[in-house]
Formats: C-alpha cells, sequence, structure tokens
C-alpha cells in the first residue's frame, strides 16, 4: 500500500493533461465515470456530449460565484444527502467532500453511500465527511438491457415462442446513444446539508449550484471538471487552496477509462470502450503510480495486515499468494481491443507535478487507509476500526441491513427453488416424439436459464462462456446416474468479450482455504467476513476490499466490481509468475518440399503474414522467427543490420543443432524490413524444389531448441507425411477400407515421437499450431498430437490446391487472417474448481492436465473450447447452490500476467424431474460427442456409435419409467429434451462417426479434433445446420440493429421435404454457408440477389453474393453478416444449384433423410423405440 | 547346521521385499504429489515410468521354483500374471502416461493397486523372514 493510488473513474479526461490553468480546482480525486446510463440517467450526457472544457476561470472564481456547469451535463436531481457536518470546518481551510460520485454500476438498491473522500492535502482537523446517497437512476434496468446488448425486437413474428430474447446478438446500438455519462460531483459540503443542483441544460456552459456554496469556499462545480473532477475541487476554499494546486489530478484523468495509461494524457475519449454494450466500471487504478512521490508515499500501514490469510501458499503459480505491496484495486471497461487493455498503468505517463505538495495526492481511495498518514489526517477518524468509522456517519455502515444482497439473493434462489416457474413446465411437457413433427423452435435453440433467482441470473455467467449440461445439479450421483444424462460443463474461457471489467487491485481477494476468487455468489455474514461458496469457510474481508471503487464508498464489499460481475480479469502481480512475463513470440515452421510449392500455399501463406504483420498481437519485444524444412532444415538470420535475410541450412538431421542462437528468432520491429524481404522472396526460393522428402520431426527439434528459453507460439504448415528423421510415419490408411462398416483403425498415434514433443514443449510453455494441407493421407491422427497436448489449434484443408481447390483457398487464407490477427495468451494454465462434493473426473479439449484440476496450456487462444466430465462424490444436501470456477491465468501478448475468472452459479435439486426440466440439449449432445470421441479412440468406433445410441435410448427409457406417468405407447421425453435424439442421429452422421460413407482417414481425425476444441454454437451448427428459406423472407420478427433490419427467417427441418423446387435456401454449417438455389427459382430473386437473369445463367462456382443495392440482397446480406458476426472464423459461402453435382454436400446435410451413412430420423426413432421396450 | 539353499532365497527375498516396500512407498508418494500441483508433473510421470520395470523384475521368483518352494512360488503367481498383464499394451510413455493418467480415475485407480501392493509386499516381506528361520532352523 506504498503507493496509494488514485482510483479514477475512467471516462472523463481533461484536454489539457498536466493543465496548468485547471489545476487549481483538482485537488480532490479526480473522477471520471464511465456510467452506463443512458443520458436520460442522473449522470449526465453521452460523451459525445461533453465539452471538455477546463475553465480556469471558474477555479478562481469567488465563493460566490456559481459553479460551472459542465455543457452538457445534466446533474439533476443530484442530491447530496447526509452531509455530516461533523465539525463544521472551524476554518476556510477546511472543506469537505461529498464528493463521491455513483459509479456506473448502481445497485438495484437505488441507494448509494458512499464515503468521502477526505482531501488529501488539507488535513484539516475538522474534515468532515459528507455522503450522499444517490437515487439510483431509473435507468438502471436500461443498463442491464444493454449489457445484454440485446438488440431491439420488431414485433416478434407470430407464433414466435413465448420469451423470444436474444441475448446472444450483441450489437453495438449507435454511438450517439452510448450510456457514458460522466458524473461531476460537486458539493458543497458546506452547511447546508443538501445540496441540490438544478438541471443543468446540456449544452450550457454554466449552470448555478451556488446556492449551497458555502461563502469561502470555492465552488469550482465546473461542470467541465465534471468529466475529470473532483468533487471535492469543488468545495475547495479558494484563496487557500489556490496555492496548492494539484495539478496531477488532471493527469489522473488520463488514466481513466480504460487502463490505457499511456495513452491517457491525450485526454480524448477514445480511451474509453467504444462499445456501447455500457462497461460498467470506468474507473481505473493508477495502481501506485502516483503514489511513489511526495509525502503521499507514506506506505499504508494495512498492507501488512492484509497478509492475514495467506499464510497458506502453493506452489503452483495460479495459486499465487495475494498480498502485495504495490496498491489500489481498479477496475476498468475494457474495449474489446486487446490493445486497449494491455497497458496498465504507466507511471511515466504522468507528468511531473509543479506543486510538490498535493503532489500525486492519493486521492485514491483504494489506497485508502493509507493515505490518510500521508495527510496527517488523525489515523484513527479512517482506520479500522469500526468505532472510529462512526464519525463518519451514515457512510458505509448506515445501510448496513441492506448491505448483503446475497443473503437475500440466496433466499430469494431457496425460495425460487420451490416453486416450479413456466419455464420448467415447458421444459417437462411431455411430448411424444413419433407424433409430434415439428420438433425445431423458429429461432436458434438458447441456452436454458436455470432457476435461480432473478439477482442471481442476473450476475451469472453468460452461457457462451460457461455451460453446464444440467443446469439443474442433481443432488446426488444416485439421482445422477438415475437421470441417465451426463454431468458436465463446457467452457469458452477466453472467448472475445464485449465487455469484461479489469481490476487492479493489490490483494485479489480469495478464499483461503481452497483458494477460489471472490465472486457475486459468495456471502457475506457481515461487513468483516464472506464465506466462500465452494468450501463454505469462513473468510476475513481485507481493508482494502472494503473501499469500493466504483462507487468509492467504504463499506461496501458487496458492491465491488468481483461481487457484481461473473467474468472479471484481474492484473495479477508478481505472486502469479514463476518468471517474468515472457514475450509474445513467434514462430513459423513451414514446409518447402516439392509437395508444398505444388500446392502453393507458400506464396498465400507470405501474402496474408505480410498484410497481417502489424496486427500480429504483441509489444515491443515480441519475437519473430522463421524456417523451412524439406529433407534439411533452413534457418533464417534475420538479424538487424543485414542487408538481406541469410539462410543457414542444416543437413544433419539425426542430431539438429542450431546454427545461431541470437539472430534466428528476432524483434520483429526491429527487424521488420528484413523480416518483409524473406516473405516476398520465400515463395520463389523454393519454386524449382525438387526435394519430395519431409523431415518435419527433426524441424520440430529445432523449432523446440529456438523457442524453448522463451516458449511461445509454434505454427507448422506441413504438407505430406514426414518421411524422414525423428517421427517418420508411414501410410497406415487403407482406401478400401474408408466405407468400411466394421471399426475404423488407426485413429490413434502411430508413434509417440509428437505426444512427446507436445509434452516437453508444454513444459517450455511452447504452443503448436498446425495447418495440415494435405492432399494426400498425412496421418493426422499422430500429428495432431503435437497440437493436442500443446494446447494449441488443427486445421487441415483436404486437397488443398491454390488453383483446383478455391474454396480451400479462401477458407486458408481466411483462417490464417483471423489466426495471425486474434489476441494471444502465453504462459497459461486454467484451474477449475467446484462446490465441494463435485469433482471433475475427465477434461477434454487441447491442453495437458496438471493436476486434477489444473490444465496446462502453452497457449490459449480465444478460438477453444474446453469440456470437463463431473461427478458428485459428496451429495450436496447441504447446498442449494452449486458453484463453478473457472481461473485463467496468462501472459497477455503485452507481458502482463492476468487472470480471467469465470464463477458460474446452478440450483442444486432432489426431484428427477427438476434435473430433465434443467437439461441442456445442445450441450449434452457436445458432451456426448467428445465422450464417444474418446470411446472411439480407446476402444472402437461401433462401440462410440452404441454409446451414442445408447445414451439416446436410456434417457428415454429412463424417463419413461421414472418421471412420465403417461401411459404412451410413443416415444414421450420431456419438452426440454425433445431435441436430443435429432441430434444424436446427426452425431451419428458426423464424418467422426459415420460409418458406410467413404471418409477419408485424416478428414474422420479432424472431425474429431474439430469437436474436441471448438465452442458449444460453433458446434451445434456443425452437427445440426440451421436452415433458412430465404425467398419468401418477411420483415416480420426482423432485428434492428445499426439501422438495419435484419431479418429472422424461421428455422426449418433438415429434410428435402421441407425443400421446393422453386425455393432459395440457406444453410449455415458453421464455417460455411450454402444458398441452395431451386431450379425454379424465382427470376426475381435470382436477379435481384446474385444479378443473374435467371436459374441457368448461374454460374456452378459462385462464392460470394454481389453487392447490389436491391432490397433484397440488402436483407440477404444483412442477416448473413449477423450470422456471421459472432464468429471467430469468417465463413465462406457456396451458391448451390439444384442440379450441379455439388449438390450432394448440401444433401449430405439434411441429417433426417435416409442416406448411406444412417437411417432417416423416423427410422432411427423407431429404432430406439424398439430398443426401450 | 547349514544354510541351505532355500534360506538362501528366502533371505535374497527379504531384502529384494524391502525394496518392493520401499518402491510401492515411493508411488504413493508421487500419486500423491501428483494429486496435488506438481510443477514437474511431467518428470514425475517419466520418474515413475523408470522405476516400473526394476519392479517388476525384482519380483521375480525363479528362485522359488529353483528352490522347490511351490506355496511360495503359488502365492507370487497371481501378482506375477498382474504384472505381466499390466505391461502388456505397450502405451508409451510408458505405463503411466501423463497424459492419460489424471483423467477419468486413473490416478485413484494406480492409488489403490499401490496399496494394494504394498500390503502384499510386507506380508511377504513377514511372511519370506518366518521362512528363512523355520527352513534355517529346521534344516
Amino acid at each position: 500500500m506504498s503507493a496509494p493510488v488514485n482510483g479514477y473513474f475512467g471516462y472523463g479526461q481533461t484536454p489539457t493533461p498536466n493543465g496548468g490553468a485547471a489545476a487549481p480546482r483538482q485537488n480532490g480525486p479526480v473522477q471520471t465515470y464511465t456510467a452506463a446510463y443512458p443520458a436520460m440517467s442522473y449522470y449526465g450526457p453521452p460523451p459525445q456530449q461533453r465539452n471538455y472544457h477546463t475553465i480556469p476561470s471558474h477555479c478562481t472564481g469567488t465563493s460566490g460565484k456559481p459553479p460551472v456547469a459542465n455543457s452538457g451535463r445534466r446533474a439533476n436531481d443530484y442530491y447530496q444527502n447526509h452531509c455530516h457536518v461533523a465539525a463544521p470546518s472551524s476554518a476556510p481551510l477546511s472543506h469537505q467532500y461529498a464528493s463521491a460520485i455513483p459509479s456506473s454500476a448502481p445497485p438495484p438498491s437505488g441507494h448509494y453511500s458512499q464515503f468521502q473522500q477526505q482531501h488529501p492535502p488539507y488535513a484539516t482537523p475538522a474534515a468532515y465527511y459528507g455522503q450522499m446517497s444517490y437515487h439510483s437512476p431509473p435507468a438502471h434496468s436500461q443498463e442491464q438491457q444493454q449489457q445484454q446488448q440485446q438488440p431491439t425486437l420488431l414485433p416478434p413474428p407470430p407464433g414466435g415462442l413465448g420469451s423470444p430474447l436474444y441475448p446472444v446478438v450483441s450489437y453495438p446500438s449507435s454511438p450517439g446513444t452510448s450510456q457514458y455519462g460522466t458524473l461531476v460531483s460537486n458539493q458543497t459540503a458546506a452547511p447546508v446539508r443538501t445540496t441540490r443542483y438544478g438541471n443543468l441544460q446540456p449544452g450550457s456552459t454554466t449552470a448555478v449550484a451556488g446556492a449551497a456554496v458555502h461563502p469561502g469556499y470555492n465552488v469550482a462545480p465546473s461542470a467541465q471538471m465534471a468529466s475529470a473532477v473532483n468533487g471535492q475541487g469543488s468545495t475547495i476554499a479558494k484563496t487557500a487552496h489556490r496555492t496548492c494546486n494539484h495539478q496531477p489530478s488532471l493527469n489522473y484523468d488520463s488514466y481513466g477509462g480504460s487502463v490505457n495509461g499511456d495513452r491517457a494524457p491525450s485526454g480524448t475519449p477514445t480511451s474509453v470502450p467504444s462499445s456501447p454494450a455500457g462497461t460498467q466500471y470506468g474507473y481505473i487504478a493508477n495502481s501506485g503510480t502516483s503514489s511513489a512521490s511526495g509525502p503521499t508515499a507514506a506506505p499504508s500501514s494495512s498492507s501488512s495486515e492484509d497478509d492475514e490469510d495467506d499464510d497458506e501458499e502453493e506452489e503452483d503459480e495460479e495459486a499465487g499468494d495475494d498480498t502485495s505491496s504495490s496498491t489500489t484495486g481498479s477496475a476498468s471497461p475494457v474495449p474489446n481491443s486487446y490493445d486497449s487493455l494491455e497497458e496498465g498503468n504507466y507511471p511515466d505517463s504522468m507528468p511531473p507535478s509543479a506543486n510538490s505538495t498535493n503532489q500525486a495526492s492519493p486521492r485514491s481511495s483504494y489506497g485508502y487507509s493509507a493515505m490518510q498518514p500521508a495527510y496527517g489526517v488523525g489515523p484513527t477518524s479512517l482506520m479500522d476500526s469500526q468505532a472510529s468509522r462512526d464519525p463518519l456517519g451514515p457512510s458505509g455502515y448506515q445501510q448496513y441491513p441492506q448491505a448483503f444482497p446475497s443473503l437475500s439473493q440466496l433466499s430469494a434462489a431457496l425460495g425460487g427453488l420451490s416453486g416450479v416457474p413456466e419455464l420448467e413446465v415447458e421444459a417437462l411437457r411431455p411430448v411424444n416424439l413419433l407424433q409430434e413433427r415439428i420438433l425445431l423452435p423458429p429461432r436458434p435453440l438458447q441456452a436454458p436459464e436455470p432457476n435461480l433467482s432473478s439477482e442471481l441470473k442476473k450476475v451469472n455467467c453468460s452461457p457462451q462462456t460457461f455451460r453446464c449440461t444440467l443446469t439443474s445439479i442433481p443432488q446426488t450421483q444416485a439421482l445422477l446416474n438415475k437421470a441417465r444424462l451426463p454431468l458436465g460443463l463446457l467452457l469458452h474461457p477466453f472467448r472475445d468479450l464485449q465487455q469484461l471489467p479489469v481490476i487492479t487491485s493489490n490483494t485479489i481477494v480469495r478464499c483461503r482455504y481452497c483458494r477460489t476468487y471472490i465472486n457475486p455468489f459468495v456471502t457475506f455474514l457481515d461487513q468483516r467476513r464472506w464465506k466462500c461458496n465452494l468450501c463454505y469457510r469462513l473468510n476475513d474481508v481485507p481493508d482494502e476490499f472494503m473501499y469500493n471503487p466504483v462507487t468509492r464508498s467504504y463499506g461496501e464489499p458487496h458492491k465491488r466490481p468481483e461481487v457484481q460481475n461473473a467474468t472479471v480479469e484481474f492484473i495479477a502481480s508478481s505472486d502469479y509468475m514463476l518468471r517474468p512475463p515472457q514475450p509474445a513470440v513467434y514462430l513459423f515452421m513451414l514446409d518447402v518440399s516439392h509437395n508444398a510449392v505444388e500446392s502453393g500455399y507458400l506464396k498465400y501463406f507470405c501474402e496474408s503474414l505480410l498484410d497481417n504483420l502489424d496486427k500480429l498481437p504483441g509489444d515491443s519485444r515480441t519475437k519473430v522467427g522463421f524456417l523451412t524444412f524439406d529433407s534439411n532444415i533452413h534457418f533464417y538470420n534475420l538479424q538487424e543490420g543485414l542487408s538481406q535475410p541469410q539462410m543457414l541450412v542444416v543437413t544433419d538431421i539425426d542430431d539438429v543443432f542450431i546454427p545461431s542462437h541470437d539472430s534466428l528468432m528476432v524483434n520483429w520491429k526491429e527487424s521488420k524490413e528484413l523480416i518483409k524481404d524473406l516473405l516476398t522472396s520465400l515463395p520463389a526460393m523454393f519454386s524449382e524444389s525438387r526435394e519430395t522428402q519431409s523431415a518435419l520431426g527433426p524441424a520440430l527439434q529445432a523449432a523446440f531448441k529456438l523457442m524453448s528459453p522463451t516458449g511461445g507460439r509454434v505454427s507448422v504448415f506441413q504438407t505430406q507425411l514426414p518421411t524422414l528423421g525423428a517421427g517418420l510415419l508411414q501410410s497406415r490408411e487403407d482406401p478400401s477400407q474408408r466405407a468400411s462398416a466394421k471399426g475404423v483403425q488407426h485413429l490413434g498415434p502411430a508413434t509417440d515421437f509428437y505426444k512427446k514433443f507436445a509434452l516437453d514443449c508444454s513444459g517450455q510453455q511452447i504452443g503448436v499450431d498446425l495447418f495440415l494441407l494435405s492432399s494426400q493421407y498425412a496421418d493426422l491422427a499422430s500429428l495432431a498430437c503435437i497440437a493436442k497436448y500443446s494446447a494449441g489449434n488443427i486445421f487441415y484443408y483436404p486437397s488443398f490446391h491454390h488453383i483446383h481447390n478455391p474454396a480451400q483457398l479462401e477458407k486458408f487464407q481466411k483462417d490464417l487472417e483471423r489466426y495471425l490477427s486474434r489476441k494471444m495468451g502465453f504462459e497459461a494454465v486454467m484451474r477449475i474448481r467446484c462446490t465441494k462434493g463435485l469433482s471433475i473426473h475427465t477434461f477434454h479439449g487441447n491442453f495437458f492436465v496438471r493436476s486434477t484440476d489444473l490444465l496446462s496450456l502453452a497457449n490459449v487462444n480465444p478460438d477453444s473450447a474446453f469440456a470437463v466430465q463431473l461427478s458428485i462424490d459428496d451429495s450436496l444436501v447441504d447446498s442449494s447452490l452449486a458453484c463453478f470456477q473457472a481461473a485463467l491465468l496468462y501472459t497477455s501478448s503485452k507481458g502482463k500476467r492476468r487472470i480471467r475468472v469465470h464463477t458460474l452459479c446452478l440450483p442444486v435439486v432432489n426431484q428427477l424431474s427438476d434435473v430433465y426440466a434443467g437439461a441442456d440439449v445442445q450441450a449434452i449432445t457436445c458432451l456426448l460427442a467428445n465422450m464417444a470421441i474418446d470411446r472411439s479412440v480407446s476402444s472402437s468406433l461401433p462401440d462410440a456409435r452404441d454409446a451414442l445410441m445408447n445414451a439416446a435410448v436410456d434417457f428415454v427409457s429412463a424417463y419413461k419409467s421414472n418421471v412420465s406417468n403417461l401411459q404412451h405407447s410413443g416415444l414421450v421425453v420431456p419438452a426440454g429434451m425433445r431435441l436430443l435424439p435429432l441430434y444424436i442421429l446427426s452425431l451419428l452422421k458426423q464424418k467422426a462417426f459415420r460409418t458406410g460413407t467413404s471418409t477419408r482417414l485424416d478428414e474422420r481425425v479432424f472431425a474429431m479434433c474439430e469437436f474436441k476444441t471448438q465452442p458449444l454454437q460453433q458446434l451445434m451448427r456443425m452437427v445440426h445446420p440451421d436452415l433458412y428459406r430465404l425467398d419468401n423472407m418477411s420483415d416480420q420478427g426482423a432485428l434492428h440493429l445499426n439501422d438495419r433490419l435484419v431479418p429472422q427467417p424461421p428455422l426449418l427441418h433438415l429434410t428435402a421435404e421441407r425443400l421446393s423446387r422453386d425455393g432459395a435456401f440457406l444453410m449455415d454449417c458453421g464455417s460455411v454457408f450454402y444458398l441452395w438455389i431451386g431450379k425454379c427459382c424465382n427470376e426475381t430473386f435470382i436477379r435481384d440477389l446474385l444479378d443473374y437473369p435467371n436459374y441457368a445463367s448461374i454460374p456452378p462456382n459462385m462464392g460470394c453474393i454481389p453487392e447490389l443495392q436491391t432490397l433484397l440482397s440488402e436483407r440477404v446480406r444483412a442477416f448473413l453478416d449477423w450470422l456471421q458476426d459472432n464468429r471467430a472464423f469468417s465463413c465462406i459461402l457456396h451458391v448451390i444449384k439444384d442440379d450441379a453435382s455439388a449438390k450432394a454436400t448440401f444433401f449430405r446435410h439434411l441429417v433426417e433423410d435416409r442416406c448411406e451413412s444412417g437411417s432417416s430420423y423416423c427410422e432411427f426413432l423407431q429404432d430406439i423405440q424398439q430398443q426401450v421396450s | 547346521m547349514e544354510f541351505p539353499f532355500a534360506a538362501f532365497c528366502f533371505m535374497l527375498a527379504v531384502l529384494l521385499s524391502a525394496a518392493l516396500i520401499l518402491i510401492a512407498v515411493f508411488h504413493l508418494y508421487v500419486f500423491d504429489e501428483l494429486k496435488k500441483n506438481s510443477k514437474n508433473f511431467i518428470e514425475h510421470c517419466y520418474g515413475l515410468n523408470s522405476l516400473v520395470l526394476p519392479e517388476y523384475g525384482i519380483h521375480f521368483c525363479i528362485m522359488f521354483f529353483c528352490a522347490t518352494e511351490w506355496f511360495t512360488l503359488l502365492f507370487n503367481l497371481p501378482l506375477l500374471a498382474y504384472h505381466v498383464w499390466r505391461s502388456k499394451p505397450a502405451r508409451c510413455p510408458g505405463v503411466y502416461d501423463p497424459i492419460t493418467i489424471l483423467d477419468d480415475g486413473t490416478l485413484t485407480l494406480c492409488q489403490v493397486e499401490h496399496w494394494c501392493k504394498l500390503v502384499f509386499y510386507i506380508l511377504s516381506f513377514i511372511y519370506y523372514l518366518y521362512s528363512m528361520i523355520y527352513v534355517w532352523v529346521t534344516s
């Protein structure tokens, strides 16, 4: 705590950093907010309207001068209540601050009690602390809505489901409606107890709030200040204080909003996340930055006290110790772009303050107790003992009774369990699958909502990030067994988020026993203790946690961002590092054998990398290297200063060595020209290559030697079977067996070389990504191991050829673009903790399991998902809620250690019907697929298929015998699970599991790898594509997004019955769109959409939709963009004519029809029924 | 009183079973480590694997065959068979695969296995000691 930190609400930034004239007013903590309020709320206008005037004249204004209202700010109804004139300042020097600014995330309670910061420089004995309570803005609900980014809906389609929420859709509203407001807190803490500021008209440059001004106090309420200003400044006694300019305060502003410290001085609002999603935490901490200087650096006495709970240390980094001596908690809204996240608060960006006395005045509240001594405030007044806080009056404790919503949430949650909500009733409605033909909902299926109280629902983790197969956890293993459904979690922990609270805090509060991070589902027993929701043990609330940087108030631990958000990110201290954070290091390994040159990938790779070189995530330390191989290994010396790249060839592949140690991996900024040179010349260098051998294994060993000092990412581009040196492979595929219905051999690796290599890489924090661009069998089953166990990705482009296969080429280019520019996390570990009684027994995904709950991820990328299977060890009778927490500790590409924490809370039930009501059919399908893949590798493919089939049969019979009391003869399942048989049938027809259709071994293995790593939604679209009819789209139920109308055609069943010759249908398969045009399709439609006069003139290989100005074209493109919007990798589009040979690929996805690889849906249901009875 | 060959065999067996006990204890200790976070998980696994063959090797009972101690041979046969079965799938890296050992309760199974072995080794240690003295005294 030696560095008390000023937390600033991030939003406002005065344009004059270090602002000379404005300085006098900024004695107080500068507060800028990113308020997630619409302009109508209390806190002023959207940022665009804000004027960042610094009006020096106001600062010096006489006491009677009306405060300047910030133009554009409306401080309406801004009440200052409860200003306690504890000692109505004896002297003009004493001034009071009532300035806590309501945070952007007001609690629903609508009441704030905020603790006043004492203005540090003025150590007035008579300082008093005002407290204000703000009425919570009515816009609160709106804010919530914004959080969900729910697009506005046009009137729902008739027949739509009752609850057409589309929370998945995240569309930024137009900037004009952005909700960032800033609030000025101009309080005069003067004797007037309640100051009301009249409505300050937006745009008015002056406004009056003068009534409350105590003579002798300079009210510098300036609206302008508002953006950046401390509320406290406003009450400063002018004369005395003028000399005490706090220049730094302006600078602090610049930290606001986001953590970009270094950009801050610009004062532009750019640091504010532009996403209208309304990030709630706009404050920031300058962690420790200011504190170093001046008197304020007084170390906080409290830091030592915080240590108490950290006696237990785990060896693992993830379990790093919590305390550190640096200061501050803060959070900031995080824009999606990683870059802006990365920069923390940089001390050096702070301008020197002219006035040393107030320099770096710790307005921060974070180092709350720490700042007292520096300013000579009697420590007792602020220090820990509660009694001493009493003088603060109604602050903090006043609201004690309502201070702990968690308690009420819990009870509400309990209450919620007793009743059966509507949703469940619907989910439990018995459906006879043999009779009901229309099973699909009109819109893509959403994750079922856990049956929790609305408060808990609101803070619960997004289903896109964290999803459980059973949203109601069965109480005992026996009940789970009875339900015959798998229990597991599907995680997508590092996905790109629209908003993410980032917290910088010297104390990351965790359970002392189980090391759980504090989360919204803990219970605060009283002000000083909280109960862990995973192990149920009591912990102390550290002092620092008592201060809420969002509301700038003290004594409200339950309003900290950690406790208000199920997904947060911490900036970790050095306790969480085993070594200094590594730089981003990228090595590209390129196959340059004849086969590779023939396929032509090299040229496109080099082009793509050239285009995206600047987008590679990283900072000034980023290193890049290249290595090519055929039967030899070629290194490239790119050392700065060379006139051109030097190629170094190593021919001894049995004992690979590195020819030069420091010049092969080079700083990409310093050697950029050389890198560009190399990339430009590389395709031509090998164009004459006649070398057909490939020494992948030795090349990998060389790469390992190159990378092992730092760790990083290795991207392997391979086009054929490795034929030389270590790890050579033989062709194992027997083409005649491709369609065999009897087991498929060779799904496992042929050699341990790649597995061992991957483990070594994992140990050195090297992640390996594999791009396989092979036209022949390349034994992906063996090669995939290098990516599987080093947490890499696998990309496979069968029959890649730059001329003959333009579709694959396009996909390759798009994938590369995403691959090169997506954000990265290095040397990561992920720990998944569960409520006591639950345990993880199997993991699925690409990683290396290092402990029973710890995954080691050399690299983590935003496109990988994971699955785990859970078992219930002890009965959960004592708990009504089960929680899961995934904590991902990683090094960002900017060299910051960060921890991303997701917490999911689910109810525990003891009735089988409740378990079924909460079952998530999509999650279950994905988990079953993962389990089946394990089974097919460890046992055999027919076994896995049987297991899938049995899963459906078991479920139906379990439901029949235990829940359903109807004596139907048909196949009865609860409505919530009505799609399970369909999804299972789809799984059985996937490349990974199908038999009877000719499937290449590599493609099958690749499909299996995809199942293991793709996030749920992507996976579901691959398993069961969405089919829409486009030619009769109407605007009914369309979404309004950014002034565009996105039509929402209903989903169709995947059967040829639904197709018609006069229609046009769009099939969304996750990574590819098929647009199928019927033979008799309306010519107007074809003309308007495709710009061809009629069906016959459509070319066979059409791959895009022209941008026409017709209404239809706009609608369709809007719809395609909308579908595309949340996906990591761009989809490619194929226009398929009814008579084209490509038609087969389209019809293959119609899973409800009979095909060579499986029965039709009706037959499948009959099969199930036979087995059940 | 001469020192019969059988007594010599038992004396050797006492020493070897002492070694086996140590190995089993070490296994249990490492499994325990693996359950917690271990920084060098892979090394631990490989370390265990390097002990597997010695363990199986030490547990040889040919000498009892030579010494015509049929009961003792019988006593050891089940474990011998188990060892043969256990080492049969030539999966590498070794019997304890760092990738799968934490999946699906494999580690728990291994722990149970080694507790059983530990008990067995201790019993055999006592039995060999007794037999050694008995054979020696009665000869």
